[in-house]
């Protein structure tokens, strides 16, 4: 079984090492890479807490062989702040209260991330459906909700602030 | 949570992939999404020694309509479906199938074509796409051919493809005017395989009388099923409340689920003919309301 | 006791009642988590178990060859291995003995049978794949009540003298009054309840990293642990035979994502990384996956309960009866306190002034998992509530009474507190009325009735469930609770720094449930130093004072005492600098938040800043230096928060399927440190009441094979399932707890399934349905809709 050599744009820097086939893209990032943000909490693609972004698109890094991703561009929580600064979502979880263990929590920053990029109202519904593919035992989801309308909230005004305040 | 050593192939065109597949019969398997794959790969069952990654091919993903059908790659993952303006205006029971496939972060990996091509009578296009009369095109070292969904899913995880064959594209006849389909899925939860589900699409006359029916059924047997019977007792007839509860009497009569933590045999046949009432319903709504519209 | 609801403190120094946003939570939203899996040592090797397929079954041969011939395999460590050192049983928490590694004989499906030591966990899976085992099948017992009778296989072979599977018997209460009382009752009602096994799956599964130092024969474990002094003393205790002395032991709790119980006991798996690092000598690591989480710890619940409610034809509650038949698996290792088997199990009296009680329960082996005490049960309260407000419910049925007037009717009353409940406790405050009439006022009930009956007329079913539950949380004090020996007291051990900044450190440990903010906030109440430079720490035993963990919602009536104690003996120290460097008498000085002054000169005084420094610099001669204090609290009772709660439920016909569409929770924890944590809690324990109620389930068939092992089949609700939970409060503070607190974390996971399930029945209750098991899943409900006839 050959090892392939593989080159893959973390957080917007490439990092290239040489692979198992079999190894899953959630170990390349956790253990080749030290990047232990992304958490391993199932076995059959249920929960979510290896949620990364791969080509901008939020995916189980579980269910995803690091070969695969070769040539291709992932995400995860620990690109999210940005010169220091934390991005709206991550600053929304710790001002709703939207974490409790922590460990599902970068799997809920990353969909959350991606469901802003593209939804910047979303109501409580389209919030619950993007998260439900991510699992929380302690938060029980309310304030993870609302977590992601403070950040949508803080953005949209962002957003109209640059542009003038129209 | 860890799978067995594997080969692992990303060929650069359809060719190469197919010659791979004729080259190691019986230990290759394609990969798509890998969302049905993975997963059994994860748990060590079914083994591949060989994995195809059909990932870098181009020209493999698309959604369009093109010379009176709906022409999808099979490669298309299933979020573009649910983010396509076109199956979200004119294909709504795509669309209903689309939303109700594992969770969102899966369905932006998975792919229509892996969704038929796994034979999992428990995936939810099948149904559709027997519902929609749908064309399965293949690729494989003999050329390409069309393989009508009728004759395309052969047993439990068994389809008509041959192993050097991969799933290019998914064709739907363009539904006439006056059309109108739904999905309807009872789950225990998001994420979860269908307990059951029922698939419609209806095209209605000029005296609302069923001009084309075709209702599939998820999980409802080893294959996925096309309730024949429910379709013909409908077929030119008006579909009123109490026809429709007949079709969906004759439909959950046809399956043959198996008991597990889902429900008990009587359980699921009891949902398929609830669920195939409620579909049929909202299908017959859509019809009359895009006739409506129309006017 | 005053009760706070407005806070005293500025937003500056943020004491109790401050929302405060978490100081934990940088890291975590940064993805710099600490948890187990991430840790990584040099030379650190990987561990992965073989399991049995078998529930019940003879090992006849255990073959090594092919797994040790895989490059990367370095050792197979069995059963055999761990009997060199007498390692292979172990004591459980209960004092009953379970395997480490079987030698003879497996007892449980997905038990452990063997550990293969490898390089890297993926080499460390192939190895598991590849160890041979040769297995005899035996008889399988799954049905506790078959495991009772006579000419039943005898599962415990290892106990010496034992014929059959019976493990304890335990009762409490009034036998004869009782018996009395329901002879002579005007009403009677019995209902049979099973609460099936259920699982706390935290995101995080558990495991370790095992580091012995051949050199320093020093070993330190990093563990997921909600107790990690408990487990040092167990080490310690149990291996010391082995060369592991309790000061060269260090436990290291890291963050934990996720415990509820789960990661209190023991379990094989750490055990034998232990034994593999001090054997090979090097780091060995153990995270066990989900399925493996599932199947083999961490599960709670599984009693069979007949509760039984005497009452007179008004209402009047006269007397209660519950027998219960627990299932323990193999062995009786529930984290219970050790002289209460059923945990507070008594407290099933509930919230009602019921004169007369008495509650017998047996306990019996099978061949399924050990364990029970997990899952927010606060030890058993979860059972004991649910038994309490469904039999409450059938007798307001019964009745034909509606259960919140009957509730109304039978309440413990404000000015009956101090309470002493027929079976034993003592309630320290409640005002059960209050909260019942704050959920009804809140979702507006008697609305909700009026449109029930007339969805009722159009065949629409809609249900409307009350709970009124009082917990019991805080073990404890020490005349009754121990854990192996060791008194459930719990400790603070604050120092003050030159600069006045302070560190505070406890016995407990979080694991989410936000310590590192709420501790700093009573540090911040008691002496004024703000709270965001009060830092807190937790978990590590080299460092922390001794104490007995997280769990069953003890941390705050605990070692929430204990920091408030501790600071107030800071405040008596930092009276007297202050006495010295203002040049007066103690007698002179008074208190306000942060600083001390001369009463009638309020412009002089001193901070406890500048107190903190003089404490180091200046200090009063004949005094020692420095600014600290430790206490170890024994807690002179329990607390005992309570709640309303009130659900709506609407069930789909056609399916049988029950949507929740309100959820009112009115929760009394006392006074409170930091709302928006409670809220937290109250919404996490709420989705994990919700889950037992409609979706979660462990059962077993005949031959012990499992089912619901992994997230396919158990089914942990997403943000879909999962209703917007509405929560408000009362406030009635503890009268013995020095903040006035109670613990709060799993009182919703007591409260919420019964109310759920009492909507339910309610909704079906015009059809002659009494009662419904839990899950209530869509079959269930549809066959009760099939066998009334009003199925779609």
């Amino acid at each position: 079984m050959a090892d392939h050599n593989i080159n893959i744009k973390v957080n917007g820097t490439e990092r290239k090492a040489q692979v198992e086939s079999r190894l899953l893209l959630v170990y390349f990032l956790r253990e080749n890479l030290s990047m232990t943000g992304t958490h391993i909490g199932c076995d059959t693609t249920h929960c979510g807490a290896c949620t990364v972004l791969l080509d901008g698109q939020p995916v189980k890094s579980c269910t995803v062989l690091a070969v695969q991703a070769d040539g291709r561009e992932v995400m995860t929580v620990e690109g999210l702040e940005t010169g220091g600064q934390l991005h709206p979502i991550q600053n929304g979880f710790w001002q709703e209260h939207g974490l409790q263990c922590g460990y599902c929590t970068p799997g809920m920053l990353m969909t959350s991330y991606a469901l802003l990029q593209h939804n910047t109202e979303p109501s409580e519904l389209e919030i619950r459906q993007a998260i439900s593919g991510n699992l929380c035992r302690c938060t029980g989801y309310v304030n993870i909700i609302k977590s992601v309308q403070h950040a949508a909230a803080k953005m949209h005004a962002d957003q109209t602030e640059v542009k003038g305040g129209v | 949570m860890i799978p067995a050593p594997f080969d692992y192939h990303a060929p650069q065109t359809l060719e190469e992939a197919v010659a791979l597949l004729q080259s190691h019969p019986d230990e290759a398997k394609v990969l798509s999404g890998g969302q049905s794959l993975l997963p059994l790969l994860k748990l060590r069952l079914g083994a591949a020694g060989h994995l195809v990654d059909i990932g870098r091919i181009p020209g493999l993903e698309y959604i369009h309509e093109e010379g009176g059908f709906l022409k999808i790659g099979g490669r298309t993952r299933e979020s573009a479906l649910e983010h396509s303006d076109l199956i979200r205006s004119k294909y709504p029971l795509l669309l209903e199938t689309a939303e109700v496939i594992a969770d969102p972060l899966v369905r932006n990996l998975a792919t229509v074509g892996g969704n038929l091509a796994h034979g999992d009578p428990a995936n939810d296009h099948p149904a559709t796409m027997l519902a929609l009369r749908a064309e399965i095109v293949a690729t494989g070292a003999q050329g390409t051919r069309t393989i009508p969904i009728d004759q395309f899913f052969v047993g439990l995880f068994q389809t008509a493809l041959a192993p050097d064959e991969i799933l290019t594209e998914i064709r739907v006849p363009e539904p006439p005017a006056r059309s109108g389909g739904s999905y309807v899925k009872l789950e225990r939860k998001v994420g979860d395989f269908a307990t059951a589900a029922t698939a419609v699409q209806v095209t209605l006359g000029p005296g609302g009388e069923v001009a084309q029916i075709g209702i599939g059924l998820t999980n409802a047997g080893p294959m996925p099923l096309r309730a024949s019977a429910a379709e013909a007792l409908l077929q030119g007839k008006v579909p009123s409340k109490d026809l429709i509860a007949q079709a969906a009497q004759l439909a959950s009569q046809a399956t043959s689920p198996g008991a597990d933590r889902r429900g008990a045999v009587e359980y699921k046949k009891q949902m398929s003919r609830v669920l195939t009432m409620r579909a049929l319903q909202r299908a017959v709504d859509r019809a009359n309301q895009a006739q409506a519209e129309e006017h | 006791m005053e009760s706070s609801t407005t806070p005293r403190t500025s937003a500056t120094v943020c004491g109790m009642g401050h929302s405060m946003k978490r100081k934990e939570d940088p890291r975590f939203i940064r993805g710099q988590g600490h948890y187990v899996d991430d840790i990584k040592l040099p030379g650190m090797l990987h561990m992965d178990i073989v399991r049995s397929p078998y529930a019940h079954a003879k090992i006849l041969a255990i073959r090594t060859e092919k797994a040790l011939a895989i490059p990367g395999v370095l050792a197979v460590i069995t059963g055999e291995t761990l009997k060199q050192y007498n390692l292979h049983w172990m004591p459980t928490l209960m004092s009953d003995t379970q395997m480490v590694l079987p030698v003879e004989k497996v007892m449980y499906q997905a038990q452990e049978v063997a550990a293969v030591i490898a390089t890297d966990r993926y080499i460390a899976a192939d190895g598991v794949e590849a160890v041979e085992v040769d297995y005899e099948p035996l008889e399988v017992v799954v049905d506790p009540f078959k495991a009772l009778l006579p000419g039943a296989p005898v599962l415990r072979t290892d106990k010496e003298g034992k014929t059959d599977n019976h493990i304890w018997h335990w009762e409490t209460g009034d036998r004869a009054a009782t018996e009395k009382a329901f002879a002579e009752a005007e009403v009677v009602v019995k209902q049979d309840m099973y609460i099936p096994r259920i699982h706390v799956a935290s995101i995080e599964t558990c495991g370790c990293v095992a580091d012995f130092d051949p050199a320093m024969g020093h070993l330190t474990v990093h563990m997921t642990t909600q107790a990690p002094h408990a487990i040092r003393t167990v080490f310690a205790l149990v291996a010391g035979h082995v060369g592991l002395s309790e000061e060269k032991i260090r436990i290291i709790s890291p963050d934990i994502g996720g415990g509820f119980g789960g990661k209190v006991p023991v379990y094989p798996g750490y055990v034998i990384a232990v034994a593999a690092s001090v054997v090979i000598g090097k780091p060995i690591k153990w995270v066990e996956d989900r399925m493996e989480n599932l199947q083999a710890d961490s599960f709670a619940r599984d009693y069979h309960m007949t509760a039984e409610l005497a009452a007179k034809k008004d209402g009047t509650m006269t007397a209660l009866r519950i027998k219960t038949l627990a299932d323990h698996g193999y062995a009786d290792a529930a984290a219970n306190p050790s002289k209460f088997p059923a945990g507070l199990f008594s407290i099933c009296t509930g919230s009602y002034n019921l004169p007369i009680a008495f509650t017998e329960m047996d306990a019996a082996y099978t061949n399924k998992p050990p364990g029970g005490v997990a899952y927010r049960c606060s030890f058993r309260v979860t059972e004991a509530v649910h038994a309490i407000e469904r039999v409450t419910d059938v007798l307001a049925q019964e009745l034909k009474m509606d259960p919140a007037e009957l509730r109304f009717k039978n309440f413990i009353q404000p000015d009956q507190f101090p309470y002493k409940s027929a079976l034993g406790w003592e309630y320290d405050s409640g005002n059960y009325p209050g909260a019942l009439q704050k959920a009804m006022d809140n979702i507006g009930y008697v609305e909700l009735r009026k449109e029930q009956a007339e969805k009722r007329q159009r065949g629409e079913l809609m249900g409307i469930g009350i709970c009124s539950f009082t917990e019991i949380v805080g073990a404890g004090p020490s005349k009754d609770f121990d854990i192996l020996g060791i008194k459930m007291f719990d400790s603070a051990e604050i120092r003050i720094h030159p600069t006045g900044k302070a560190i505070a450190r406890f016995g407990t440990k979080s694991q989410g449930q936000g310590h590192e903010t709420t501790y700093a906030q009573i540090v911040a109440e008691e002496l004024g130093i703000p709270a965001s430079q009060v830092q807190v720490e937790e978990g590590d035993t080299d460092t922390a004072p001794y104490g007995l963990g997280t769990y069953a919602s003890r941390s705050t009536p605990t070692s929430g005492a204990a920091c408030a104690i501790a600071a107030r003996k800071i405040r008596d120290k930092a009276k007297k600098i202050a006495a010295h460097l203002l040049e007066v008498s103690e007698d002179d000085l008074e208190w306000e938040v942060g600083k001390f002054s001369v009463k009638g000169a309020p412009q002089k005084s001193k901070t406890i800043q500048e107190i903190a420094f003089a404490a180091y610099t200046n200090h009063p001669p004949g005094m020692e230096a420095g600014l600290e204090a430790v206490n170890y609290y024994d807690p002179p009772n329990l607390t005992f928060p309570f709640g309303s709660y009130i659900c709506v439920v609407d069930i789909d016909r056609g399916t049988g399927e029950v949507k929740v569409r309100r959820f009112m929770a009115v929760d009394d924890c006392g006074n409170i440190i930091n709302p928006m944590i409670v809220d937290g809690q109250i919404h996490g324990g709420l989705s994990m009441g919700l889950a037992p109620a409609l979706f979660e389930e462990i059962s077993y068939d005949e031959q012990g094979n499992i089912s619901g092992g992994s997230f396919m089949d158990y089914l942990v609700p997403t943000s879909m399932e999962t209703p917007n939970w509405e929560t408000d409060k009362t406030v009635t503070p503890c009268p013995h707890h020095p903040l006035g607190a109670k613990g709060v974390g799993e009182s919703a996971t007591v409260g919420a399934p019964p109310a759920i399930v009492n909507a339910v029945v309610d909704a079906l209750s015009h059809l002659g349905v009494r009662h419904i098991e839990i899950p209530m899943t869509p079959e269930k409900v549809w066959n009760i809709l099939r066998e009334k006839g009003v199925a779609e």
